[in-house]
């Protein structure tokens, strides 16, 4: 595949010629992420949309050529340690992005800031770096987690439901979730159960929700275990009978085309969709299709915000690496957005809009997810008061 | 009542396709005196060969054919490059060499099938769901599942008790050296057994896809389990494998379903769920470690 | 099992190739910080601290699985606990609060590796105590079975972290040192792992390390002269807990972070992987296996992302065409020198 890294940025400036930029080597970033295992394609997105920001401006960002070294940390805290380590001190390495899991940022994160780098987050934002640890070094452009959740449980009021059966995986990140949907679910909560880790079979659930016969379903299960749990779902006889509100990370396109016609009728709330009517939106999509013939999911719009975020930024200093400079950028969060508003809050996460997305039957037969409406305006994070910066 | 049998028949499934990975598992372990990490492997290949057919031709039967080929291929092509050069070795050379495998299975099907997450539908004959007692609707695909792990037991069972092949098995599970020493061609002995370890992997693959995603490292998570199962059935032990397997399945599906329920008498709800979540990951290993103290060779120990 | 099996594990003298080899690789592990910076590659240095801690860890699974004979599926359990018996103690330092109300925590090294190896060692005397009843694959398995049912424990302690860890903001304190710089840090890890290696050397060497050897070759004859097996072999699996538990413990202070992975079963795998591949009962081997495995990795991730394609196959041919591992292969290479 790749020899040590991704040099777009030399090619482009060997091609660029006399120009002054151009003459300058290239600004390195670094990208922390995870390739390989279950969680692999949500890495791989994230990298193919940064990759896509840097070759729609000929290997440039912000007019600035840069150079992209992307390796594998395997979702193993201490394998994304050492490539932090490496990137910054052997190749002096002062922005870097990447990481998608909560465990590999908690290892890695307080490294990359405390050595004086920038580090801009395309995906995991867990609620301990956004309150009193947050750091200002540290950017988040996707979310905090909770607000996923929040998002979530606001719609679930919203369409009026009264009884509420949730569920999530026995682990940090899900109970975070059951925390966000509860902190605005005004309704009351039927039954709340932590599945397990590695568990793929939910059939003792399916058992549970039907017994208890809420008025909807909430469930936190990314990746390859939210096919799974939609699909016994439907198994099960459930899908029809009670209605299920989801957050983002449970339904993306990916998981959406693999649920097949299982999934119409679900509600999403999410930051972005593939139909959002902006300029930026219609940019991004039409080149994710046609460089790589897939329907781009919310991981690679986090991907491709991140590039643009760290575009901004490089485009106010003039392509020069100074940390303090490159922060006071980025705090302005001057670049349009996919998701269309977008500012960053005090704790520097995102102040955003969150919306309604329901997956309907698309014109070749195939499930797509619609935008319906809006759930939340300027949404922050409840950490963001106990963060001084 | 019907929630408690609902579970039940969860239970039975489970335990049913635990069977057929740790069939396979004992008997290679048994006969042969590997430990076979890789095993997990081939319930991988069997769950994306299956896809991969289903995807291209559409049809049911050849979905199967190719899953099951497709692991026993796999199955009998790793025990004729690898395995069989480490039959006399220490058992660890055979963890360290099926560890390796597990790292090639798992980037080749990468690199073939990318890392997006397959997904196989449901035979159209066998969706849906079927009303066994009033108020107790069963997916059929389920009790499917349950029917055909039942039915290939009986099958093994009638192989291993009724045929030629399945006496040289019972007696190369117990007494190994003798068997060779009989004269028997045992490297087709071995490959046979490892070809069927696979096939029964494979099938127990390709019957999950459809209920589970296909993705790359699936085996592992079920590997150990296997692993509980044959160790708490005695290993070597078709009929421990068994047992083994409703047991961990029954076990394991009631402490998930019913645990949550009785320790929210006791505390407050969230606490009760997180605990209960805790304490039911931890069940079958606490079964394993207090079945090991009791009776050290399992249930049904082969060698007796 | 020949008679002269027993003759062949006695120690020989130690001759002075052997100790002249011992030297030279001391001096290169001294030497490794100040060439890595003059070759400007100074994140070498905690990438071989890592080795170190790794070589530790794998070292005293060594002492079980290839001195003891003791297959443990389940050392993850001592390396991760030893983490977390850094990070509890941090914690409760930091908020100053103590431990199940009695035991105030502390940030100073040479009080919480101490801890580490107590806290692991009462663990490995529990679950050895217990496991040593079986032998074989239930042996393996049961090991696996204590340090899951750890792993489950500390995912739903949500006090600790839960599934996303703690992090450990300042590495532990020694003397005036500052710990967070990396050649200070690798030589906390070179001495820790001198003195460990020392140690096992001793113990392999004496009697009771020849007791050890007499057991797991021929257990019923140790019996039958009146040794009882089952105790040496319990005092080795606690005195191989102990060893990583330390290791664990320098872990977590050399990544500043503790999470379930590090009880986690695969973890465990990698331990027995250094071993076997660097050679099991050897006692460099865990070494050389440790050092191979974390580089491979480190070297191949940077490489290729289809890197465990490479890795796979590498393992593959260490184990079919090396016997003893790299240690083996290494003893090859000298002619005219046996692989012990």
């Amino acid at each position: 595949m790749k020899l040590r890294g991704l040099l777009f940025g030399i090619a482009a400036s060997l091609a660029a010629g006399a120009s002054a930029l151009a003459q300058q080597a290239p600004v390195k970033i670094g990208m922390i992420t995870t390739l390989s295992g279950p969680g692999g394609y949500l890495g791989q997105d994230i990298r193919d949309a940064f990759k896509l920001a840097i070759e729609m401006e000929g290997g440039k960002l912000g007019g600035v050529p840069v150079e992209l070294t992307v390796e594998d940390d395997g979702l193993k805290p201490g394998q994304g340690k050492q490539i932090a380590e490496k990137m910054l001190k052997t190749d002096g390495v002062k922005i870097l992005t990447g990481i998608v899991f909560s465990n590999v940022a908690g290892a890695t994160v307080p490294d990359i800031v405390d050595s004086g780098a920038l580090y801009v987050s395309p995906n995991a934002a867990p609620s301990n770096f956004a309150g009193k640890e947050c750091n200002e070094n540290y950017f988040v452009v996707s979310w905090q987690n909770d607000s996923l959740h929040e998002s979530a449980g606001q719609y679930a009021t919203n369409l009026g439901y009264k009884k509420a059966f949730i569920l999530a995986p026995n682990y940090q990140a899900g109970k975070d979730a059951l925390t966000g949907f509860k902190r605005m679910f005004k309704g009351e909560i039927a039954g709340e159960v932590y599945t397990r880790l590695d568990q793929t079979d939910f059939a003792p659930e399916m058992a549970q929700i039907r017994a208890a016969n809420p008025d909807v379903v909430f469930q936190f299960h990314p990746g390859g275990v939210g096919i799974a749990f939609l699909r016994q779902y439907q198994q099960a006889g459930l899908l029809g009978k009670i209605p299920m509100v989801l957050a983002a990370p449970s339904l993306d396109s990916t998981t959406l085309n693999a649920v097949g016609d299982a999934a119409v009728g679900l509600h999403v709330t999410s930051h972005w969709n593939t139909d959002f009517d902006n300029p930026a939106n219609k940019a991004f999509v039409e080149a994710w299709t046609k460089a790589y013939n897939r329907v781009p999911t919310y991981y690679a719009s986090q991907g491709y915000d991140t590039a643009l975020a760290i575009a901004s930024a490089l485009k106010a200093t003039g392509g020069k690496v100074d940390v303090p400079a490159l922060r006071k950028a980025m705090r302005k969060a001057d670049f349009a957005s996919v998701r269309g508003a977008f500012k960053f809050g005090p704790n520097q996460h995102p102040v955003q809009d969150w919306f309604a997305l329901e997956a309907q039957k698309g014109a070749d037969g195939k499930p797509v997810l619609k935008t319906v409406g809006k759930v939340l305006s300027n949404h922050s994070d409840v950490y963001a008061k106990d963060c001084k910066l | 009542m019907t929630l408690v049998l609902e579970q039940l028949l969860n239970g039975l499934q489970f335990g049913v396709m635990l069977f057929l990975l740790a069939a396979g598992l004992t008997l290679i372990f048994g006969i042969m005196g590997v430990i076979n990490l890789a095993h997990g492997s081939l319930y991988m290949v069997g769950a994306y060969g299956a896809a991969f057919v289903a995807a291209q031709t559409g049809s049911v039967v050849l979905a199967i054919l190719g899953g099951l080929a497709a692991a026993a291929i796999a199955g009998m092509a790793m025990e004729l490059v690898v395995l069989r050069r480490l039959y006399a070795r220490d058992h660890l050379d055979q963890v360290l060499a099926t560890f390796a495998l597990i790292l090639i299975f798992n980037q080749g099907v990468t690199i073939l099938f990318g890392r997006q997450p397959l997904f196989v539908s449901v035979p159209p004959a066998l969706n849906g769901s079927v009303q066994l007692l009033p108020g107790l609707a069963y997916p059929v695909y389920r009790l499917a599942i349950i029917a055909v792990g039942l039915l290939v037991a009986l099958g093994l069972y009638l192989l291993i008790n009724r045929t030629r092949i399945g006496m040289l098995v019972r007696a190369g599970a117990t007494h190994r050296e003798m068997v060779r020493a009989l004269g028997v061609d045992i490297r087709l002995l071995y490959t046979a057994v490892f070809g069927l370890g696979a096939l029964l992997a494979g099938l127990a693959g390709l019957m999950a896809g459809p209920i589970l995603a296909v993705q790359v490292g699936m085996g592992e998570q079920i590997l150990i389990t296997t692993f509980v199962v044959v160790v708490i059935g005695g290993v070597g032990s078709i009929r421990g494998a068994f047992f083994g397997a409703l047991i961990v399945g029954l076990v394991d599906t009631s402490l998930r379903a019913f645990l949550p329920g009785l320790l929210r008498h006791a505390m407050t709800g969230s606490e009760a769920d997180a605990l209960a979540a805790g304490l039911s990951s931890m069940g079958i290993y606490l079964l394993m470690a207090v079945v090991l103290l009791v009776r050290p060779k399992g249930l049904f120990p082969a060698h007796v | 099992m020949s008679d002269n099996t027993i003759e062949r594990a006695a120690p020989a003298p130690l001759a002075i190739g052997t100790l002249l080899a011992t030297l030279l690789l001391a001096a290169a592990l001294i030497a490794l910080p100040f060439a890595m910076q003059a070759l400007g590659q100074p994140a070498l240095v905690p990438l071989a601290s890592r080795v170190l801690i790794y070589a530790v860890a794998a070292a005293s699974l060594n002492l079980a699985l290839g001195f003891g004979g003791m297959v443990s599926f389940g050392h993850a359990a001592f390396f991760g606990v030893g983490g977390y018996v850094v990070g509890i103690l941090y914690q409760s330092y930091t908020g100053d609060e103590p431990f199940l109300g009695l035991i105030p925590g502390t940030d100073q090294l040479l009080i919480t590796l101490p801890a580490a190896i107590l806290v692991a060692g009462l663990l490995a005397l529990v679950i050895g105590a217990l496991s040593l009843r079986t032998s074989g694959v239930q042996f393996i398995m049961i090991t696996l079975a204590f340090a899951q049912m750890l792993f489950f424990l500390f995912v739903s302690l949500k006090v600790y972290g839960g599934d996303d860890g703690m992090t450990i903001r300042r590495r532990n304190a020694l003397f005036g040192l500052n710990t967070r710089d990396d050649a200070t840090f690798y030589f906390i890890c070179l001495a820790v792992a001198a003195v460990v290696f020392l140690l096992f050397w001793r113990i392999v060497r004496s009697r009771f390390g020849l007791v050890l050897a007499g057991i797991r070759q021929n257990e019923r004859r140790m019996a039958a002269i009146g040794i009882a097996p089952y105790r040496y072999k319990l005092a080795a699996f606690v005195i191989s807990g102990m060893g990583a538990g330390l290791a664990g413990a320098l872990m977590a202070n050399y990544m500043r972070f503790v999470s379930p992975d590090m009880l986690h079963w695969t973890k465990s795998g990698e331990l027995m992987i250094m071993v076997i591949l660097g050679g099991v009962g050897t006692l460099l081997g865990p070494l050389l296996g440790a050092a191979a495995l974390v580089t491979l990795e480190t070297v191949l991730t940077s490489w290729t992302e289809h890197w465990q394609l490479v890795l796979g196959p590498v393992l593959l041919l260490v184990v079919l065409f090396t016997q003893g591992g790299l240690n083996g292969l290494l003893a090859r290479l000298r002619p005219g020198r046996s692989a012990r």
